[in-house]
């Protein structure tokens, strides 16, 4: 395939994440006007950070004016699942990637996005990573203004339909590769107990999002990888991912 | 009125370690990995990470449990006849939205 028609490839993969993105980020505009900072940081913030739970987090500590060394760990912790992400991700970047281009792929790694990227059957090019982060990006900068600008810009009812989107996602993302292969599925079943319990058992819902993804993760993955290796040839392994 | 200075200040650290933390594997880890465990662990995690961000997160992303629960369903079902994503995002948002206004009727 051609640059041209991999970038127009991307970017189609990208509309869903876009749409998603749109309210999410509309509620972090609202939040953050109402928190105190003006429409146009609100606006730098999503612009520069492209990452739900670490803005939210960090509003309150810009605000409050704590100390940097606090907004440093917390965006570390919230945000550590995106090194994850780009290890798997670099295992699937074709050859032609070029370094300088790796830097620029990076800024765009979000759950969203890294979710789309996996699951392509080919590996990963420039153009089509270019590509797939252009919308999501101009929708969360987009919906950050909206909701910064007129909180009641869209009926409640449609902010509420919408905010399901990005979770209706991932669902499509990890049920295909479940039914082909019940490793995943074992897997998947596994992480979300754990997830469950990080939610509603006292003593652990103390614990911060982030940390409670990477230990679902870890743990999950750990196990999986134990119990149930991928082939050790080339070949078959091609076979998994595509699986 | 928080300082432009102390902002912009705070905005360059908040950036610059989300930054770093998507940077630094992916310039790094520019060979294929050669352990078959890690490979396995790489191959699992990335459907652990959406599973666990999902559930139990889904349930509370809409105005009421219900519309959550029946739109998580209209998008496993789409899901398991492996439709597009859009189409499974889209007709997931339609049934919130459909069983959201039946529900003020009521």
């Amino acid at each position: 395939m051609d640059k041209k028609s991999l970038f127009v490839r991307g970017l189609r993969d990208g509309i869903p994440i876009c749409l998603g993105y749109l309210s999410v980020s509309f509620a972090f505009g609202i939040f953050t006007v109402g928190q105190g900072l003006t429409i146009w940081q609100a606006i730098l913030i999503s612009m520069t950070n492209v990452t739900s739970a670490g803005q939210l987090a960090g509003v309150p500590i810009i605000v409050g004016g704590l100390p940097l060394v606090e907004m440093v760990l917390t965006q570390f912790v919230i945000n550590l699942r995106y090194s994850l992400m780009s290890v798997s991700l670099s295992q699937k970047m074709s050859k032609r990637v070029k370094l300088l281009q790796r830097f620029v792929i990076a800024f765009g790694v979000t759950d969203e996005i890294f979710a789309v990227s996996i699951s392509q059957k080919e590996d990963l090019e420039t153009p089509y990573m270019y590509g797939l982060i252009t919308a999501p990006i101009a929708g969360w900068t987009l919906g950050t203004a909206l909701g910064a600008i007129a909180g009641d810009i869209l009926p409640t009812a449609v902010v509420s339909a919408l905010g399901i989107a990005l979770y209706a996602m991932f669902v499509a993302i990890v049920i295909p590769p479940s039914k082909k292969d019940k490793a995943v599925a074992g897997c998947c079943l596994v992480a979300m107990v754990l997830s469950a319990l990080f939610y509603y058992v006292p003593v652990l819902s103390q614990v911060s999002k982030g940390i409670a993804i990477i230990v679902c993760a870890l743990v999950s993955g750990v196990i999986f990888a134990v119990l149930c290796p991928v082939p050790d040839k080339e070949e078959n392994e091609k076979k998994e991912v595509q699986a | 009125m928080i300082d432009t200075g102390i902002f912009f200040l705070y905005l360059a650290v908040m950036a610059g370690v989300t930054y770093l933390i998507r940077m630094i594997p992916l310039v790094l880890c520019r060979e294929k990995i050669k352990s078959r465990f890690i490979r396995s662990f790489l191959y699992y995690v990335p459907y652990a990470v959406l599973s666990a961000m999902t559930i139990p997160a889904i349930f509370y992303s809409t105005a009421g449990l219900l519309s959550a629960v029946l739109g998580l369903t209209a998008a496993v079902i789409l899901s398991l006849f492996e439709k597009k994503l859009l189409t499974v995002a889209i007709g997931a948002c339609c049934t919130v939205f459909v069983v959201e206004c039946i529900q003020k009727l009521f």
